[in-house]
C-alpha cells in the first residue's frame, strides 16, 4: 500500500502569521543538548522546574542545590546560580544558604538514591524543622547513574541489577514511599507527588511545583514535590515501553496527588 | 472515483519545527501527541543515527509534544487563524 | 577597645570567632565541644547571626557548608568522633574552594593525622592551627577566620578539653564590629538569567559545553591551590632554648604548654634542654624544626596518642638527628585527655631520661 500521506515540513518556522509558543530548549537550561539516556524523564521534570522558576519571576533570587544522579548533569547546565552538594546532603546545603539569605528561593534537585536511600535523615528533618525550602525529588526506583540498581523506593517484583528476581520483601525490604512520610511531618506545608510519563502528568507536575515555590515564598514552610520520573535504560526496557512501565510499576505504589497542602 | 469528490483535508491549529539532529528517537512524542500527528521515521535517521519525527497534517499547537521531550527538539507554533490542509495527494481511498 | 575578662576557653573562643566576622555556626553536641556550641548560640543572634543545634554531624557540616556559599563567614566544629563524620564534606568543601572554619575540642590528642593529613578523600590539605592555651586560641580563631577568607578553604582549629574549659583572663574583641563584606564570588541568585550564573561545585565551576566540562583541568587547579597554600602560610611555631640544647623536645597545643614549663624548670637546673612548639600543624614549620634539631644530639617528642606528629618531626630532620618518641596515650579514665600524666614532674623524668 503506497504512502500517499502528505507529511509537512518542520525544517524552518511557517510562513503564515503565527504565535511561537515553545521554543525548544527553556531559557533557564544553558546547553541544549546533554548526555543524558533517550526517552529520560529527568530533563522533563528539570524542564518544569526552570520553567516554573522563570513564570514566578525567581531567576534572579533562585539558588539551586543539587544532589548527585544522573540529573547533576544539569548542574553545570543552568542559568540559575547552583551549589553542588554531596550525595544526600542537598537539604542540609540547602539549610545553611537560606538561613543566610532568607529572600532568597532556595531549592534542592534531587533523586530517590540520593534523598531516600543516602539522604532520609537529611530531608525529614528539614520537613520537621519547617525549612523554608522547596525540595525536588526524582524518583526513577533505581540507582541510574550507575546502571540500574535497586533503591529504596524500587517497588516489590521490580527487577534491577542487584534485586535481578524483582524485589523480594523477605531478602530486600520494602520501599520507602517518601512524599507520604515527608507529609506526616507538621513542619511540612506542601508535599505533592507527580509525574512525567505523558502530557497531562506533565502539566500536573508544573502545577504541583508551581504551588511548592508559591508556598515557599509565602514562607509556610517545608515543600516537597516527588516526580516519578521514566529510566528506561535503568529498567531495561525500551524507551517507548518506559512511560507504561513507570504507570504500571511506581504509580501504583507511589501514588499520584497531593498529600499534604497549606 | 469522480474528480469531483472533495479532497481529504483537516483544519490545523499548529506546526513544529523539529531540531532532527538533537533527537535521540526515544518516541516519546509520538504517544504524548494528543492528535496523533508525529510519526517516527522507519529508514531516515539523524547524524547520530537516531530516528526522528515526522510530522502528518492536524497539528493544534498544545505543545505537548515539546512538554514531554526529554531533548527538547521541538518549537512549537499557533497559526493566527487555523488552515485547512490535504491530508493526502490522492481523493482519499 | 577589647574587654578584659576571666572566660571560659570556649567562651573567649565564641566571642573571638564571632569577633571575626562568623555570622553562621552550627554543631552537634559532643564532649568537649558543646559549650563552644552552647556560647555561639548565645552570641550570634546579637549581631543577627545563625546558630543552628544540627540533628547530625553530617548536616552540620551540610549546613555551614550552604551557609558558606553566601560569602558570609561561617564555621562548624566538633570532638574528634564528630570529626570524622565531616570528614567526606570537608574534603569536599576544600575542592569547591569555601572558607570554612572548623574546631575540634579534641578528646586527647589521637587527632593529629585526621587533621593534619585528613580523613576525606582524595588528595587535599587544609591548614590546621593549635592553641596551647586560651589567650593563644583567642589569637588563632581571628587568624582562622582570616586565613579562610583570604585563601578560600577550611582552617581547622585543633584545641581540646583543657581549653574548652579553662577559665582565663583575656582580652577579647568586642563583637560589636560589623561582619566583613560578603566577596564577590559569593551566590545570592542575582546572577540567575544573566547567561552566566555562578556555581560552586567541589567539581569546578566549568560549564557544560559541547564536551562537557574538563575535571582534570579542576583538579590540577585544586592541586596548584593547595600547593599555593603550603608555599604561602607561614607556619607559626614557638621555639626556646635551642641554640645550645643538646636535646629539643617537640610538642603541641596545651600539652605543649605543660612540656614547654618542663623545659624550663630543666633549664633552671642547669640541663641543656630546649623546646620547639608547632602552632600551625599544616603547613607544618619543617624548616624551625630542622634550624632548632640542627645543634641538638637528639629530639625527643611528646604527645599524648601513640605517636603522630612524630612523623612529620621526622621528616623535617630527615634522619639528621634521632628522634625518639616519649609520650604515650593518655591514662585518663575519663577518656577525655586531661589525666594524671599531663603533669609537670612525670613529663620532665621523661626528658631526663631521654637526655642524650
Amino acid at each position: 500500500m503506497s504512502d500517499d500521506r502528505i507529511f509537512i515540513s518542520t525544517d524552518e518556522p511557517p510562513a503564515e502569521s503565527a504565535a511561537l509558543v515553545d521554543d525548544f530548549t527553556p531559557s533557564l537550561i544553558t546547553q541544549a543538548n546533554h548526555h543524558l539516556c533517550p526517552g529520560c524523564g529527568e530533563p522533563i521534570a528539570i524542564r518544569a522546574a526552570v520553567e516554573a522558576i522563570e513564570e514566578l519571576e525567581l531567576a534572579e533570587r533562585t539558588i539551586a542545590v543539587f544532589g548527585i544522579g544522573c540529573y547533576t548533569a544539569f548542574a553545570h547546565n543552568l542559568d540559575v546560580e547552583v551549589v553542588q552538594a554531596l550525595h544526600g546532603r542537598a537539604p542540609s546545603v540547602a539549610t545553611g544558604v537560606k538561613r543566610m539569605l532568607p529572600e532568597g528561593f532556595v531549592m534542592t534537585i534531587q533523586g530517590d538514591g540520593d534523598m531516600v536511600n543516602e539522604g532520609l535523615q537529611e530531608v525529614l528533618h528539614a520537613a520537621a524543622r519547617g525549612e523554608n525550602i522547596t525540595c525536588l525529588l526524582l524518583n526513577n526506583g533505581v540507582f541510574g547513574e550507575t546502571g540500574g540498581q535497586m533503591t529504596t523506593t524500587t517497588t516489590l517484583g521490580q527487577r534491577t541489577k542487584t534485586s535481578i528476581e524483582g524485589r523480594d520483601p523477605h531478602q530486600h525490604g520494602h520501599p520507602i514511599l517518601l512524599s507520604d512520610l515527608a507529609a506526616t511531618m507538621d513542619g511540612a506545608a506542601y508535599v505533592a507527588r507527580c509525574a512525567v510519563n505523558n502530557a497531562g502528568n506533565v502539566a500536573r507536575t508544573k502545577r504541583y511545583i508551581t504551588r511548592a515555590y508559591e508556598s515557599q515564598m509565602a514562607g509556610a514552610g517545608f515543600s516537597l514535590v516527588e516526580i516519578l520520573t521514566m529510566c528506561p535504560t535503568g529498567w531495561f526496557v525500551d524507551t517507548l515501553e518506559g512511560p507504561d512501565y513507570l504507570q504500571d510499576t511506581l504509580a501504583p505504589v507511589h501514588n499520584i496527588g497531593e498529600l499534604r497542602t497549606p | 472515483m469522480s474528480p469531483s469528490t472533495p479532497r481529504n483535508t483537516v483544519t490545523v491549529r499548529g506546526t513544529v519545527v523539529i531540531d532532527v539532529e538533537a533527537c535521540k528517537g526515544c518516541d516519546l512524542c509520538i504517544d504524548a501527541c494528543p492528535p496523533r500527528v508525529l510519526e517516527m521515521t522507519t529508514r531516515e535517521a539523524n547524524a547520530k543515527g537516531y530516528r526522528y519525527p515526522r510530522l502528518l497534517a492536524g497539528c493544534t499547537g498544545c505543545q505537548a509534544c515539546a512538554q514531554i521531550c526529554p531533548d527538547f527538539v521541538f518549537q512549537v507554533y499557533k497559526y493566527d487563524t487555523p488552515l485547512e490542509l490535504p491530508l493526502d495527494d490522492e481523493g482519499g481511498q | 577597645m577589647s574587654d578584659r575578662a576571666l572566660l571560659e576557653g570556649s567562651e573567649a573562643m565564641a566571642r573571638a570567632a564571632v569577633a571575626a566576622g562568623c555570622r553562621f555556626f552550627t554543631g552537634y553536641p559532643m564532649t568537649p565541644f558543646t559549650e563552644l556550641l552552647e556560647h555561639m548560640a548565645a552570641l550570634l543572634p546579637q549581631v543577627d547571626g545563625v546558630c543552628m543545634n544540627a540533628e547530625s554531624e553530617l548536616e552540620a557540616v551540610g549546613m555551614a557548608w550552604g551557609a558558606a556559599t553566601t560569602g558570609h563567614l561561617a564555621a562548624t566544629g566538633s570532638t574528634g568522633q564528630g570529626l570524622s563524620l565531616m570528614q567526606e564534606s570537608l574534603s569536599e568543601i576544600t575542592n569547591a574552594r569555601l572558607p570554612l572554619v572548623v574546631f575540634n575540642m579534641a578528646r586527647g590528642q589521637g587527632d593529629y593525622f585526621q587533621a593534619t593529613r585528613g580523613g576525606g578523600h582524595g588528595d587535599y590539605r587544609h591548614i590546621v592551627l593549635a592553641p596551647m592555651d586560651v589567650p593563644e586560641a583567642v589569637e588563632l580563631t581571628r587568624l582562622a577566620f582570616d586565613l579562610a577568607g583570604q585563601w578560600r578553604t577550611p582552617v581547622m582549629v585543633l584545641g581540646d578539653y583543657f581549653l574548652a574549659h579553662t577559665y582565663q583572663a583575656v582580652s577579647v574583641p568586642s563583637i560589636d564590629g560589623a561582619a566583613p563584606k560578603v566577596p564577590d564570588w559569593a551566590l545570592n541568585g542575582s546572577t540567575g538569567g544573566s547567561g552566566a550564573a555562578k556555581i560552586i561545585s567541589p567539581l569546578g565551576s566549568g560549564t557544560e559545553g559541547e564536551e562537557g566540562f574538563d575535571l582534570g583541568a579542576h583538579f590540577a587547579d585544586c592541586a596548584a591551590h593547595i600547593q599555593a597554600l603550603e608555599a604561602g602560610v607561614e607556619p607559626l611555631v614557638d621555639v626556646g632554648f635551642c641554640d645550645d640544647a643538646e636535646l629539643v623536645v617537640a610538642a603541641y597545643g596545651s600539652v605543649g604548654k605543660f612540656v614547654r614549663y618542663a623545659c624550663l624548670q630543666l633549664r633552671d637546673s642547669g640541663h641543656r634542654v630546649g623546646y620547639i612548639r608547632p602552632i600551625t600543624l599544616w603547613p607544618f614549620p619543617s624548616q624551625a624544626v630542622q634550624d632548632a634539631a640542627a645543634g641538638s644530639a637528639k629530639v625527643a617528642v611528646y604527645e599524648q596518642n601513640m605517636g603522630q606528629m612524630i612523623d612529620d618531626v621526622r621528616l623535617a630532620t630527615l634522619g639528621a638527628v634521632p628522634v625518639e618518641f616519649i609520650g604515650g596515650p593518655s591514662w585518663d579514665h575519663s577518656g577525655f585527655g586531661i589525666g594524671p600524666d599531663i603533669n609537670v614532674p612525670d613529663i620532665s623524668e621523661r626528658i631526663l631520661e631521654a637526655m642524650p
